[in-house]
């Protein structure tokens, strides 16, 4: 078996998905190379040969693919891919956008999402939300599979010493063209890769009110995330949004304050280690789901938690 | 300009999912069912665009069981102007449900092809990039934003760290993501109205596609729950069991 994982990049760093993905890709076994479609990808294909795992690392460096446009990346992974038995991506916005375009071209099904492997054609992934769990066995013989990030931990980053190919294909469609983006401007820790995620609520009231949340996060060293009800209510920004469809986190603490506990946002982070809920309603159901509950005004037990952090961090 | 809009039948988002005791699914019996809350948004869009003079015709599909014309007879009072339903109570999977859109698409020519990003029973997220794919079109997904200018389409996108926009050549297939817009109900004379509204069936050999899943599902079980933990008196307390007990921070 031969695996293709496609990297996760911002054309200047990999992405620490992309190290969950090869783990995946080891749990299904055999020989692993890595494609780095990007432009100007020299330093990110420098970190993808270092991975723990990878055989080979294939490089697309083209300006067609400088803005992971799914029509240009679908063709080349479609053409690169089809010598592989199976093609792997992270489930982000890039790899659910492309990946389904390459199956599609290359007549197979596609397999969202995975968070476990059972064999090298059987795999484990939440459906209804994550209100359910389905084990899948997918017949073609290219298997393209997108992987949730927080279902497998991550190969070391250092170690490895893959051989580094650069690849001479230029696919553009022609069918689309990149106008211009809006991303958030953060010191912060990835949300999606956060060791501690403190997020917001309908409770917080109003987007003001976040940068309490801000404080103890810049204390904590922790990403700072929110439910769906306060994107919804223009609070914060919709990359902050932590849920079935939003983003899924899976930090060593997740602390959750004055949100309520909506089944959409419990799917997004029921599989962190350690849950704490802040929230004056003692019904709410995200104290089902807690480790440690605390039923208080968070507009007090805010201010409170930075102080006593001060104290101990 | 005719912008197509596909549809889903799926458990209505308020109910409570149950799998089966034998682990072949969940349970959908007696269980209300209604549009997935991503194709209420696509609908939504394509009658913004009819009212912006945008779109000149809206054809409403969907893929599913005989009860699914209830979901296109909703998208017909909620503005669309006829509906298409390919009738099977097979199980249809992402690709396949693609390939019979791709001969709607073919049939019907429009410039625009809006669907919801996923439904909220398998959670795919696959069929609207599989459809621009198998037309050789280019496509908008999770839009929270689309403005048709001449023949090209920009989609604002919602992307991991932001927002991200693309020009399409038209004809596009775009997706819609939750802050796209807010869906309207339907009126009770629209309801009425949208009774006479035109609704062909065509089967998928009609159309030349073999149902053929790929993928088999060998069990459905439920998550493995988690336990409540212990309520704390006060944030001291918490801050001591987050750093003496958990060992967190």
């Amino acid at each position: 078996m031969s695996i293709l994982v496609i990297a996760e990049h911002d054309n200047s760093s990999l992405k620490q998905a992309t190290l969950n993905v090869v783990a995946a890709a080891k749990a299904i076994g055999g020989d692993i190379d890595v494609l780095v479609a990007g432009e100007n990808v020299g330093a990110v294909a420098e970190a993808a040969a270092k991975a723990e795992g990878v055989n080979k690392v294939l490089v697309a460096d083209n300006a067609a693919y400088g803005h992971f446009l799914a029509e240009n990346l679908g063709e080349l992974v479609a053409e690169v891919g089809k010598g592989y038995s199976h093609i792997l991506a992270a489930a982000g916005t890039t790899g659910k956008d492309f990946m389904p375009r390459v199956a599609a071209l290359l007549d197979v099904a596609q397999v969202s999402d995975i968070v476990r492997v059972e064999s090298d054609d059987t795999f484990v992934r939440p459906i209804y939300a994550g209100n359910a769990i389905a084990t899948v066995k997918a017949s073609d013989a290219i298997k393209v599979i997108t992987v949730r990030p927080t279902g497998f931990d991550p190969v070391a980053a250092e170690g490895g010493s893959a051989s580094v190919e650069q690849l001479d294909v230029v696919k553009d469609a022609g069918l689309s063209s990149f106008v211009g983006e809006e991303k958030a401007q953060s010191d912060r820790p990835d949300l999606a890769s956060a060791g501690i995620v403190i997020s917001g609520g309908r409770g917080m009231q109003n987007g003001d009110n976040f940068k309490m949340l801000e404080q103890v996060a810049d204390l904590m060293g922790a990403a700072v995330g929110a439910s769906r009800a306060a994107v919804d209510a223009g609070f914060v920004p919709n990359d902050m949004q932590v849920g079935q469809t939003g983003k899924i986190v899976a930090p060593q603490l997740y602390i959750a304050v004055g949100i309520s506990g909506a089944i959409q946002h419990l799917a997004g982070m029921s599989d962190s280690k350690v849950i704490v809920a802040i929230n004056k309603d003692e019904e709410a159901p995200i104290f089902q789901v807690a480790d440690y509950g605390l039923v208080a005004d968070l507009f007090e037990a805010v201010p409170q938690l930075e102080e006593e952090l001060k104290k101990v961090l | 300009m005719k912008v197509l809009v596909a549809v889903k039948r799926v458990i209505d988002y308020n109910v409570k999912v149950r799998v089966k005791p034998d682990n072949t699914g969940v349970d959908l019996a007696n269980v209300k069912m209604a549009m997935n809350p991503f194709c209420e948004i696509a609908v939504e869009e394509a009658v913004r665009l009819k009212e912006k003079g945008v779109a000149s015709e809206i054809v409403v599909v969907s893929i599913g069981p005989k009860a699914a014309q209830e979901q296109i007879r909703t998208a017909l009072a909620l503005g669309a102007d006829r509906g298409i339903h390919i009738e099977t109570d097979e199980e249809v999977q992402s690709l396949e449900a693609a390939k019979l859109l791709k001969a709607v698409v073919e049939k019907e020519e429009p410039k625009l092809v809006i669907l919801g990003k996923q439904s909220i029973d398998s959670d795919n997220n696959q069929t609207g990039q599989m459809l621009a794919a198998l037309t050789g079109m280019g496509q908008g997904t999770f839009a929270s934003e689309v403005v048709v200018d001449g023949e090209k389409v920009n989609v604002t996108r919602e992307v991991d760290g932001g927002l991200m926009t693309v020009a399409l050549n038209l004809p596009a297939v775009v997706t819609t993501d939750l802050r796209l817009n807010e869906p309207r109900y339907a009126s009770l004379p629209n309801i009425m109205k949208a009774k006479k509204k035109p609704l062909d069936a065509v089967s998928p050999a009609d159309l030349g596609v073999e149902i053929a899943p790929r993928l088999s599902t060998l069990k459905v079980e439920a998550p493995a729950a988690r336990q409540a933990g212990i309520k704390v008196a006060d944030v001291a307390e918490l801050v001591d069991k987050l750093k003496n007990e958990a060992k967190v921070i």
